[in-house]
């Protein structure tokens, strides 16, 4: 093609990082959205100018990992339109809608590589909403970018290789953690999970992880049944309440919880953008249909790293230039293609391999659907808003809701200003469970724009 | 005890005095408004339907739930926005509670012209 064709990346972690830098070989100046005030996203988040700790202290085993991709991302500063502290708030055909303090923009453009990354996923806990409860991504980022631990007595709650990590990484800074408590239901080692034989290294690094929790003297239970995240209104979080999977109900007195169960990808822009949605039976969760490089359903649209798919940061960065190079190879870019020609076979092995993993964790540490099913009727589902799980049973009993659009309507959850990322898959679950049809059939909380609050006056008026 | 997040690391920066609903607050450069807040406290504002005190939940904006107000009635999610020396914020939201829009200017210039 004659004109240099106009390409968008969204997000500056390990898929985005890698989408640019593609883009940039094959001699395209792309635009980069990011909402951090830094590159790295969350996994390799930089922390702020004038922190002094070394790599291998903040990023662990993940250190040179985390070097390399600063530095390309440094080296690339010059040939990219980086717009970091940018928030893409929607997309319609061809432009990405951003905006930047006060100031808003329109971005148009010939492909896009949306990759938005993830959240935690979580499971709501009686008594959740109280302060000093955070999500586990929350409490990596309280240690990694600001140096601080949430709590003096932090215990871990959920599933996943996070909340091990997190913990260990606890441990290793020197901050209290009471205990690791996981819902999965047996101490299975990592290793001896098939899945996880595709990455052996990631396997071992897991035991290794174990190991320093049980050396701190930390308890480990797993295949335990949350009960309550105790404590009052006005000091929040003074005890986690767990039943192990005896029946022996434990308490751990601390002042912070930190809880989360696997990822949860942020499909916001690739919904508002029209993509298709598959269903997932095995996370039990929506997610964009994209194929082997990561093209969506819709022409021009391609989607890379956890926000597509929860591979984690070695995937993201195969993900993200696989994607990048697809895309130019589309537009006809000689380039672009000449380089995705090259490129494509070992990446899309690279790719399997991890989607074996990604497989082999899940049923290591199911999302543990079951619990939410059976929350208490007072429990907090809708943290934002304060609306209980009885409520939303009540839009499926009484108003006859069978699907979660409909009992948004009627009970406000996932209407609230986290606009349903952290109660929506467990409200599904409550709605499936209540109605009594299969969680697919409920369906998914459509997004809407923009994709996180602005202010009012982030518009531009015509004097 | 009266703060939330323990420090571990990092505390040889210059300090950057802060103000947190009128009272002087030591944050360190480099902080954002919420490790100023639960460093100095336990809360970063209270939820409107009444269940207490809330002390953000998932530190990346994602959650909305560290919202707090500089003195002309801004919104700043304290999470992701850095401290910057003589700021002043409020973590409850400010009397008046809408900021002035720019078409909201306009109408009651144009009110005060008739």
């Amino acid at each position: 093609m004659s004109l240099a064709p106009r390409m968008v990346v969204v997000g500056a972690g390990p898929a985005g990082v890698r989408a640019a830098q593609a883009l940039v070989e094959a001699g395209v100046r792309p635009v980069l959205v990011d909402e951090g005030q830094r590159d790295g996203g969350q996994i390799y988040r930089r922390q702020p100018e004038g922190f002094t700790r070394s790599y291998a202290r903040l990023y662990g085993s993940e250190a040179d990992k985390a070097a390399r991709l600063h530095r390309d991302f440094d080296a690339l500063r010059g040939r990219i339109d980086y717009r970091g502290n940018t928030l893409a708030w929607n997309i319609t055909s061809n432009e990405l809608h951003v905006v930047h303090g006060q100031h808003t923009a329109t971005v148009p453009f010939d492909a896009i590589v949306i990759c938005a990354g993830a959240v935690d996923r979580l499971l709501p806990v009686p008594g959740w909403q109280r302060a000093g409860c955070y999500s586990l991504g929350a409490a990596q980022i309280a240690l990694k970018a600001q140096a601080c631990a949430i709590g003096a007595r932090t215990v871990f709650l959920g599933s996943g290789p996070l909340l091990y990590l997190a913990a260990k990484q606890y441990v290793e800074a020197g901050a209290g953690v009471v205990a690791v408590l996981d819902t999965a239901p047996s101490a299975r080692s990592w290793a001896a999970i098939s899945g996880l034989l595709a990455r052996p290294r990631l396997a071992l690094r897991g035991l290794a992880m174990l190991r320093t929790l049980r050396r701190a003297g930390v308890p480990l239970l797993t295949g335990v049944h949350p009960l309550a995240i105790d404590g009052d209104s006005e000091e929040g979080v003074s005890a986690v309440r767990v039943r192990d999977a005896r029946g022996i109900e434990h308490r751990f007195d601390a002042d912070a919880v930190a809880i989360g169960w696997h990822l949860r990808a942020e499909t916001q822009l690739a919904d508002l953008a029209r993509c298709e949605f598959v269903f997932e039976p095995q996370s039990r969760q929506w997610l964009p249909r994209i194929d082997a490089d990561g093209r969506s359903s819709v022409k021009g649209v391609y989607l890379a790293g956890d926000g597509a798919r929860i591979l984690g940061a070695d995937g993201a960065e195969a993900a993200g230039r696989l994607a990048a190079l697809a895309a130019l190879a589309d537009l006809g870019h000689s380039t672009g293609a000449a380089l995705y020609e090259k490129a494509a076979a070992e990446s899309r092995r690279t790719l399997q391999r991890m989607d074996r993993f990604r497989s082999g964790v899940i049923s290591a540490f199911p999302w543990p659907h079951e619990h939410a099913a059976a929350l208490p009727d007072d429990t907090v589902v809708c943290r934002c808003e304060t609306i209980t799980a009885g409520e939303l049973r009540r839009s499926v009993g009484e108003l006859g809701s069978r699907e979660v659009n409909r009992a948004k309507a009627f009970s406000r959850v996932g209407m609230g200003r986290c606009q349903g990322r952290f109660c929506g898959h467990a409200g599904a679950e409550i709605v499936a469970a209540a109605a009594g049809v299969p969680i697919e059939s409920v369906g998914r909380l459509r997004s809407q724009a923009p994709v996180k609050p602005l202010v009012m006056n982030a518009r531009e008026v015509q004097a | 005890m009266d703060s939330r997040f323990v420090r571990l690391a990092e505390r040889d920066r210059a300090t950057v005095e802060v103000r947190i609903d009128g009272a002087p607050v030591q944050a360190l450069a480099g902080d954002t408004l919420l490790v100023a807040l639960l460093t100095c406290g336990r809360r970063v504002r209270d939820s409107e339907f009444g269940d207490g005190p809330r002390a953000g939940f998932c530190l990346m904006g994602a959650c909305q739930d560290c919202w707090v107000w500089t003195e002309r009635g801004e919104r700043l999610r304290a999470c992701s926005t850095p401290v910057l020396m003589g700021m002043s914020v409020l973590t409850q939201p400010p009397e008046s509670q809408w900021p002035e829009t720019p078409d909201l200017r306009m109408l009651r210039a144009a009110e005060q012209t008739e």
